[in-house]
C-alpha cells in the first residue's frame, strides 16, 4: 500500500542569533511516520512543540532561510527541496492545508465563491464558468445552503462556521491526496467544532483523502483520529492507534500529557502539572529532549532513543514503564 | 490589542536587552549629527560667515564662488554662504518654535480628549477637525492674507496647521495608555484625575507626539521656506532660505549657485529631522501610533 | 442595496462639511485678529478711507447678515467681484480652475503611475530594490518642491533648452504646446507625491503580505504574481486610495507654489497675487474653490474605497 504521506527523519532548523553568535533553533528533529490514504492521523503536542512547523515544512511554506533535512513524500513524490514552480503545482493539488482561523484565511475583499474557483483554475484548465460550476458543487458538498446566494458574498457576511466550510471547500477543490488541517476547529465554539470535524471525516471517506490533523486537544483526537503521533520539543515520542494511546500510554511524556487533561484523574482536585520547562531549542540538546523533566530519566537518555514497537505502539524511550498509567 | 502588543514588545525588549547592547541605527546617528551640525552652524552664523549677509557689494554682483565667497554672491553682490547660514537661523527658529507652540497646546488637548472621552472628546476633536478642512498651505496663506506677512505670522500659521495633527496623535496615544492596567489600577484606588494624568498617562503617552513633532519640524522648515518663497513669510532684507530662492530665480542660468545652496540647506534639514524622527520612532513609539 | 445606502449616506454627509467649510473661510477673514481693510489700505489710510471701504465691502453689517448675503450669492453662483479688475469672481475662477485641475490631475496620475508599481516592487523585491526605493522616498520627501522646480528649469530649460521655462497655452488652443508647458510643473509637483505613494504602497503591501490569508493562498498553490497583484494589492488599495485622497489636498496646496514658479494662470497663482494686492474677496473665493474641490475629491475617494472594500460599505468594522 502506498502511503499518502511518508516522513523519514524530517528535521527543521531556523537560523537565529546575533552576528558572531549564530544559532539554529531545532524546531523539528528527525520525525518519521506515515499516513495511509483515507486515514486520519492526529498529531498532538503542546504549542511550540513543532507540529505546525512540521506541517508548513511539508507544504513548503517556511522561509527560504530555513534548514530542512530528511524526506517528506506526498503520494510517493518527494516534496522537500522542490523548486518554487513544482511546489506551487503540488500545493492545493496533491496536498492541501487548512489553518486555524477561517476568518483570517480568506481574502476579505474577494467573494467567497471566487476564492474556491480560483484554486480550481490554478490547477485545472477549465473555463471561468466551469470553475464556478465546480465551486458551487463544492459549496453544496461542504454543507452550505443556498450556494448560489452565498457565492458572491464577502467573507465578513458569513458566520465563522460557514467560513471554515468555505476554507475546507477551497482546500479540497482539486481532490488532494493529503489534507493537512492545522488546528481547524480551535477558533470555533464546541458545537461548531463537532460539525466541522464530522465534515472533514465525511469528506475523507468520500474522497479517500489522507488527513493529518494537528491539534493540542486530545478530545479532538479521540473523536475522529485513527492513529496519533505525540510530539515533544520537536521530537516524535510516540505513535499509536487512538484507542491504544488512551488505554495504554507508553512514553512518560504521553502519560504526563494524559494526566494533565482536565478530569483525567478521578478524585484529584487539581490538574497534574509536568514539572520543569521545555528546553531552549536553540541550545544543542543531546539525546531525549524530555529527559530534563522526565521522572524515569536514566543515563542512557543522553543518547537519542531509538523507536521500538510495543504491541501496536511505537515509542522512543530507553526506560519504558510497564503496566498502566501510574 | 494594541496594549497587548505593547506589552509583548516590552517583553521582547526586556529579553533582548542583556544580549544585544542598545545600538542606534546608522541612519539615526547620521540624522542627529547632521541636525546638530546645522543647528550649530545656524547659531555660530556670525562667526562662520565672515561677511554681513545684508552687505551689498556692487563689484561682486552674481560673482562666482571663490575662496573668499565659497558659495558665490547673489544679484546684489551679497555673500550667499552667510545668507544661507543666517537664513538657516530664521528657518530653524520658525520651524522649531511653531512646532513647539503646536505641541504645547496639542498635548493637553489630546490628553483631555483621550482620557475623558465623551462630549469633551467630541468637542475638542470636531473643532480641531475643522482646521483640516483647508489644505495646509492654503490655511497658512489665508491667515497671512489677513494679518500680513512676516516670520512670526508664518510661525503661528504653521503652528495652527500642525495643532490638529499633534493633538490627534496625543489623543490616540492617551487612549492606548489609559487602558493599561497601572492606570486602571490607580483609577480604582481613587487617585485624582489630575494626578493620574500628570504622573501616569502623560509621561507614557508623550512618546509618539515627540516622534511626530520631530518629523513635522522638518516639514515646518519646508513650509516656512515655501511661504517666504511666495513673499509671505520672512520679509527682506532679513535673509531667508525661501526668499533667496525667489530672488535668484531670474538669474538662474547666470548664477545657479544663488539657487543651489539654499535649496540644499532646506533638503538637508528636512532629511535630518526625518531621520531623527525614524530613530525616535523606534525608541519611543514601537507600535506606530504616530503614523 | 447596502452599497446604495452607503453612497447616499456618504454623499449627504458632504453637504454639512461644505457648509462648515464655507463658514470657516468666511470667519477666518473676519475674526482673525487684524483688520483686512487696514492691511489692504496700508498704515497711511485715514479712518474715513477705512470706513468707506468697509461699507463698500459690507463689512460694517452684522456678521450673520454678511454671511447670509455671501452664502446666498454662492448658491446662485455669485462669488462677488475682484477688487482690482472688478471682474466677477465666478468668471475668473472658471478661467483659472481648469489650469489648476490639469496640473494637479496630471501630477497625481504620474505619481500613481510611478509610486504604486515601485511600491509593490519595494515590498516584494530584493535588497537592492528596497534600498533604491528607500533612497527615492527620502529624497522625494525631503527636497522642497519649489527648489526641485527651479533645478528642473535649470537643467531642462536652461542648459538643455528642451522645454519652455515657464508660461502657458490653453489646451484647446494647442494641445502639444500646452503639454510642453506642463511637463516641468507636473514633474515638480509629482515627485514628492510619487515618494509618498511609494512609501504608502510599500508599507500597506508589506503588512498585507504578512496576513494569514496570504499563507492560505500560497497553500492553495496560487502563483506569486497573482497573490501580489490580485490579492495583496487589492487589499492594500483602500489604504493607498485613502492616502491619495489626503494627498490631493497637499497637491492643491503645492499647486499654489508651482503655479507661481512656472507662471501658470491657475487658482493658486490667483490667490498669491490677490494676497500680495490685499485683494481679499479674491483670496476668499480662491480658497473656497480649492477647499470645495478638496472636499469633493475626498467624497469620490471615499466612495471608491467603499467599492474596493465591501466591509466599509457594509459598515462593518475593519
Amino acid at each position: 500500500m502506498t502511503a499518502s504521506l511518508a516522513l523519514d527523519g524530517l528535521s527543521v532548523g531556523f537560523p537565529t542569533g546575533a552576528l558572531g553568535d549564530p544559532r539554529i533553533v531545532s524546531a523539528v528533529d528527525g520525525v518519521s511516520f506515515t499516513v495511509a490514504s483515507g486515514e486520519i492521523f492526529g498529531l498532538v503536542g503542546e504549542s511550540g512543540c513543532g507540529k505546525s512547523t512540521l506541517a508548513n515544512a511539508i507544504m513548503g511554506l517556511l522561509p527560504t532561510s530555513t534548514i530542512i533535512t530528511g524526506s517528506a513524500r506526498v503520494h510517493d513524490a518527494e516534496v522537500i527541496g522542490l523548486s518554487d514552480a513544482a511546489l506551487r503545482q503540488m500545493r492545493g493539488n496533491t496536498a492541501a492545508m487548512v489553518f486555524q482561523d477561517a476568518s483570517t484565511s480568506l481574502d476579505p475583499t474577494w467573494p467567497v465563491g471566487d476564492q474556491i474557483a480560483e484554486t480550481i483554475r490554478a490547477h485545472q484548465s477549465v473555463t471561468r464558468s466551469e470553475a464556478k460550476e465546480k465551486a458551487l458543487a463544492l459549496m453544496t458538498e461542504v454543507g452550505l445552503t443556498d450556494p448560489s446566494e452565498r457565492y458572491g458574498d464577502a467573507p465578513h457576511r458569513l458566520s465563522g462556521g460557514m467560513r471554515q466550510r468555505i476554507v475546507i471547500a477551497a482546500a479540497l477543490a482539486n481532490n488532494p491526496k493529503l489534507l493537512i488541517a492545522d488546528e481547524p476547529t480551535t477558533a470555533l465554539d464546541v458545537t461548531l467544532q463537532a460539525q466541522i470535524l464530522q465534515l472533514i471525516d465525511r469528506l475523507r471517506v468520500a474522497h479517500n483523502t489522507a488527513v493529518l490533523l494537528i491539534t493540542h486537544d486530545l478530545g479532538v483526537i479521540a473523536q475522529v483520529c485513527d492513529r496519533v503521533g505525540v510530539m515533544y520539543a520537536g521530537q516524535l515520542v510516540e505513535v499509536a492507534p487512538v484507542a491504544e494511546l488512551f488505554a495504554n500510554p507508553r512514553h512518560p511524556y504521553t502519560r504526563a500529557l494524559l494526566a494533565a487533561r482536565p478530569g483525567a484523574q478521578s478524585g484529584a482536585e487539581r490538574l497534574a502539572v509536568i514539572p520543569g520547562q521545555v528546553p531552549d531549542l536553540s541550545e544543542e540538546i543531546a539525546g531525549c529532549r524530555f529527559a530534563s523533566r522526565c521522572p524515569r530519566r536514566i543515563d542512557a537518555c543522553a543518547v537519542t532513543p531509538a523507536r521500538v514497537s510495543l504491541g501496536d505502539s511505537e515509542v522512543a524511550c530507553w526506560n519504558l514503564p510497564t503496566g498502566g498509567t501510574e | 490589542m494594541i496594549s497587548q502588543s505593547i506589552t509583548a514588545t516590552a517583553i521582547v525588549l526586556a529579553k533582548s536587552a542583556p544580549r544585544r547592547r542598545h545600538r542606534l541605527p546608522v541612519t539615526t546617528t547620521v540624522g542627529v549629527a547632521l541636525l546638530a551640525l546645522l543647528i550649530l552652524a545656524a547659531i555660530a552664523a556670525p562667526l562662520l560667515s565672515g561677511h554681513n549677509p545684508e552687505t551689498v557689494e556692487t563689484a561682486r554682483v552674481m560673482g562666482a564662488p571663490n575662496a573668499l565667497h565659497p558659495f558665490g554672491s547673489d544679484v546684489l553682490g551679497r555673500d550667499v554662504l552667510s545668507r544661507v547660514l543666517f537664513g538657516l537661523r530664521v528657518s530653524l527658529l520658525v520651524a522649531l518654535s511653531s512646532v513647539a507652540v503646536a505641541t504645547l497646546i496639542a498635548v493637553p488637548l489630546g490628553l483631555i480628549a483621550g482620557y475623558f472621552g465623551g462630549w469633551l472628546d467630541s468637542l475638542i476633536s470636531r473643532s480641531l477637525d475643522m482646521l483640516l478642512v483647508l489644505p495646509a498651505l492654503l490655511l497658512a496663506i489665508t491667515l497671512i492674507a489677513i494679518v500680513g506677512p512676516g516670520s512670526t505670522v508664518a510661525a503661528l500659521a504653521i503652528a495652527i496647521i500642525y495643532l490638529p495633527i499633534l493633538a490627534r496623535v496625543m489623543r490616540t496615544s492617551t487612549l492606548v495608555v489609559s487602558r493599561q492596567e497601572y492606570v486602571l489600577g490607580s483609577r480604582s484606588r481613587g487617585a485624582s484625575a489630575w494626578r493620574i494624568l500628570s504622573s501616569h498617562v502623560a509621561p507614557n503617552a508623550i512618546g509618539p507626539v515627540i516622534v511626530q513633532a520631530s518629523v513635522l519640524s522638518g516639514f515646518a522648515l519646508q513650509l516656512e521656506a515655501a511661504l517666504s518663497f511666495l513673499g509671505l513669510g520672512t520679509q527682506p532684507p532679513t535673509p531667508s532660505l525661501g526668499g533667496m530662492l525667489a530672488d535668484g530665480r531670474d538669474v538662474l542660468t547666470q548664477a545657479p549657485w544663488v539657487e543651489i545652496y539654499p535649496g540644499l540647506a532646506i533638503a538637508l534639514a528636512v532629511v535630518a529631522f526625518s531621520l531623527l524622527g525614524d530613530g525616535l520612532r523606534r525608541a519611543l513609539d514601537p507600535t506606530g501610533v504616530a503614523s | 442595496m447596502n452599497g446604495l445606502a452607503f453612497v447616499l449616506r456618504r454623499t449627504l454627509l458632504t453637504i454639512p462639511v461644505l457648509w462648515v467649510m464655507s463658514i470657516i473661510v468666511f470667519l477666518i477673514i473676519r475674526l482673525v485678529p487684524g483688520d483686512p481693510v487696514r492691511t489692504m489700505l496700508g498704515f497711511r489710510a485715514t479712518a474715513a478711507n477705512v470706513a468707506e471701504v468697509r461699507r463698500q465691502l459690507h463689512l460694517d453689517e452684522p456678521l450673520l447678515q454678511q454671511y447670509l448675503d455671501w452664502a446666498g450669492g454662492l448658491l446662485h453662483g455669485d462669488l462677488g467681484q475682484d477688487l482690482v479688475s472688478k471682474a466677477p469672481l465666478a468668471e475668473l475662477l472658471a478661467q483659472r480652475l481648469p489650469v489648476t485641475f490639469e496640473l494637479t490631475g496630471l501630477a497625481m496620475l504620474l505619481a500613481i503611475a510611478v509610486g504604486v508599481p515601485l511600491g509593490v516592487r519595494a515590498a516584494t523585491g530584493g535588497r537592492w530594490v528596497k534600498r533604491l526605493t528607500s533612497g527615492f522616498v527620502v529624497a522625494g520627501i525631503s527636497i522642497p518642491d519649489f527648489w526641485l522646480g527651479i533645478m528642473l528649469v535649470l537643467v531642462f530649460a536652461g542648459t538643455l533648452t528642451l522645454l519652455p521655462p515657464s508660461g502657458y497655452v490653453p489646451f484647446g488652443d494647442d494641445p502639444m504646446q500646452n503639454l510642453s508647458y506642463m511637463v516641468l510643473p507636473v514633474l515638480t509637483l509629482a515627485t514628492a507625491e510619487a515618494a509618498y505613494i511609494l512609501r504608502t504602497t510599500r508599507s500597506a503591501m508589506e503588512s498585507v503580505l504578512q496576513r494569514p490569508f496570504v499563507t492560505f493562498l500560497r497553500a492553495k498553490g496560487i502563483s506569486r504574481r497573482r497573490i501580489t497583484y490580485g490579492h495583496a494589492l487589492k487589499n492594500s488599495a483602500p489604504t493607498i486610495v485613502t492616502v491619495i485622497g489626503i494627498q490631493i489636498g497637499v497637491l492643491l496646496g503645492g499647486a499654489v507654489i508651482v503655479e507661481t514658479l512656472f507662471a501658470l494662470p491657475g487658482v493658486g497663482r490667483l490667490i498669491v497675487t490677490a494676497v500680495n494686492q490685499r485683494n481679499y474677496p479674491t483670496v476668499q473665493a480662491g480658497v473656497l474653490a480649492i477647499a470645495a474641490t478638496f472636499i469633493i475629491v475626498s467624497l469620490i475617494t471615499d466612495l471608491f474605497i467603499g467599492w474596493l472594500d465591501p466591509r466599509i460599505s457594509d459598515g462593518a468594522s475593519r
